[in-house]
């Protein structure tokens, strides 16, 4: 499954990192990573592939979010679909 | 594909601008609950709706998980009821409070279906039905209700909007205690659509399929925002703004609306594209209006900006869904709207106002307070205006008007969460008893007949 991973907040130290292996534990294939601001937080997002992953989707959302509220950070886990829908004709 | 900055954008509408999928609403017919009792009756139903809805919440909580949208509403509409209790409809309120053990079993706020459709003439059965509703509401939660007086093609039941003045006015006295609340649970209708996802004039039309998943989506503050970024554009552009915000509310309804149907081996049914607001601020349609330019809602213009406003909506969300149906619109409800509540508490907004606000809109007079003193027969009046404003411009139109037992003009009603509190607002005192008590039918308009 095709999902997006966003994390903000104001700590960038490290995140990518973090997250990457966070990911890489659950055999969760990252396809792309880029960074923009949002508002005045940091903001990095991740195109992941999920179908491999040892933690099923919802698990894997609730997992992300504890992670990042240990670091401070907001960290989402949503399907692809809803991006494509929204932004796509 | 989209970009970084699409999902940027995605995530600011939900967790700064209230976007959300408002209702997850399944249609479910109840033809085959039909028994020879309205005991057995209501047990049919009970089991039914139990048994077709049953993983309706769990369902929408992980599309909401997925997606990272939050699904604020899970309901189910159902088929009239006055047509399943025909055959013993002073029993109606068994299947009524059936539907409410139903919606509490099932973990939903609030169940539609308590309904009759008189808009041509009202049967013995349904007369008897109708008396029930004020016991029904009062001695219920959950359960709403909805009656269709009118129709453009059949023209206005005048015999049944007298009957409704008196049984807006008898549920008012049944649910004193708390402000009236039976009365914002009760919708009088002209022209009343059969897949309306929203509250609380949702019932499932005889014409639908079996069971259906109906998807009400929102973003008023999503549409203020966006409007935000372009203060001086013209009104040309400022549609056009409006337009785009709303296909992407839409597209996400409709994602919502297939997966959800397809998970709960449902049809699905259409997208509504209502611009529903809530008491929260920042999620409030009267602040659209103001963010295009006025100073209040309810001055001059109001009417102009709330036409532009939700035929742009109708546009972006026509083009967004294949399935497009219910109100589609913006809604007015004034206790449910901070901007509304605001303007009404300051008297800036009247009644007439709002009722010229209803030509243009999807509604009509909405989760309005009046003194708890106006008579059955200016009720009617309000229901009989409201409905020839619907009746001769094919939409639909309706009436929530909440008559606060012991209230004046001054004082304020507040029944808390969603349905939210507003101000009793002054009516007119000249008597229209007369006129309502002559009943009969209002003919349907010329430009009904298109055959």
């Amino acid at each position: 499954m095709r999902a997006v991973v966003t994390v903000t907040g104001s700590d960038r130290r490290g995140i990518i990192a973090k997250v990457s292996g966070f990911l890489f534990e659950r055999n969760v294939n990252i396809e792309d990573i880029s960074q923009t601001i949002l508002g005045d937080q940091f903001a990095m997002i991740m195109m992941v592939d999920t179908s491999q992953s040892k933690v099923e989707f919802a698990e894997l959302g609730r997992q992300l979010a504890d992670m990042g509220e240990k670091i401070g950070m907001t960290v989402r886990l949503q399907h692809a679909d809803i991006f494509d829908a929204m932004h796509n004709i | 594909m989209f970009s970084k900055f699409d999902v940027i954008e995605t995530i600011e509408m939900i967790e700064k601008e209230h976007l959300d999928i408002r209702t997850v609403t399944m249609g479910l017919s109840l033809l085959s609950c039909i028994r020879a009792t309205a005991r057995e009756t209501a047990a049919a139903v009970y089991d039914r709706v139990c048994r077709k809805a049953e993983k309706l919440v769990p369902t929408a909580e992980a599309l909401s998980g997925e997606y990272g949208i939050p699904i604020v509403n899970k309901r189910v509409s159902v088929t009239p009821v006055s047509l399943i209790t025909a055959a013993f409809p002073q029993e109606s309120g068994l299947v009524g409070r059936a539907l409410d053990d139903a919606a509490k079993t099932l973990g939903i706020d609030f169940l539609g279906g308590y309904s009759a459709l008189v808009h041509k003439g009202t049967a013995d059965y349904e007369e008897a039905f109708l008396a029930t509703i004020p016991e029904v509401l009062a001695s219920t939660e959950r359960l709403c209700s909805s009656v269709n007086i009118g129709s453009s093609k059949s023209g206005i039941n005048m015999d049944a909007v007298h009957t409704m003045g008196e049984i807006v006015k008898e549920t008012a006295r049944l649910t004193a205690e708390k402000d009236g609340l039976g009365c914002a649970k009760l919708v009088v209708f002209c022209n009343a659509v059969e897949d309306n996802p929203f509250m609380a004039g949702a019932f499932h039309g005889i014409g639908e399929a079996d069971t259906v998943i109906n998807v009400g989506v929102s973003g008023p503050g999503v549409v203020q925002h966006a409007l935000k970024f372009i203060p001086e554009a013209d009104l040309t552009d400022a549609a056009e703004t409006i337009k785009r915000t709303a296909f992407k509310i839409t597209r996400a309804g409709q994602l919502v609306a297939r997966e959800a149907a397809k998970r709960l081996g449902a049809r699905f049914g259409i997208v509504d594209l209502s611009l529903a607001p809530t008491p929260a601020r920042g999620d409030s349609v009267a602040h659209i209006l103001e963010e295009l330019g006025l100073e209040v809602v309810g001055c001059h213009g109001t009417t102009a900006a709330l036409a532009m406003l939700n035929d742009a909506v109708k546009k972006g969300g026509v083009m967004a869904s294949s399935r497009v149906g219910g109100l589609s619109g913006a809604f007015i409800p004034v206790s449910e709207d901070i901007g509304m509540i605001e303007s009404a508490e300051a008297g800036r907004i009247s009644l007439d106002k709002l009722e010229a606000m209803t030509c243009v809109c999807s509604v009509g007079l909405d989760m309005i307070a009046i003194p708890g003193d106006t008579p059955a027969s200016t009720v009617s009046a309000i229901i009989a205006d409201e409905a020839a404003i619907g009746m001769v411009n094919n939409k639909t139109t309706a009436v929530r008007v909440i008559p606060a037992p012991g209230k004046q003009v001054g004082d304020e009603v507040s029944f808390g969460g969603l349905l939210g509190r507003a101000p009793v607002m002054p009516v007119h005192t000249g008597d229209a008893g007369k006129f309502i008590r002559r009943g009969g039918l209002i003919p349907a308009p010329i430009h009904s007949f298109k055959n």
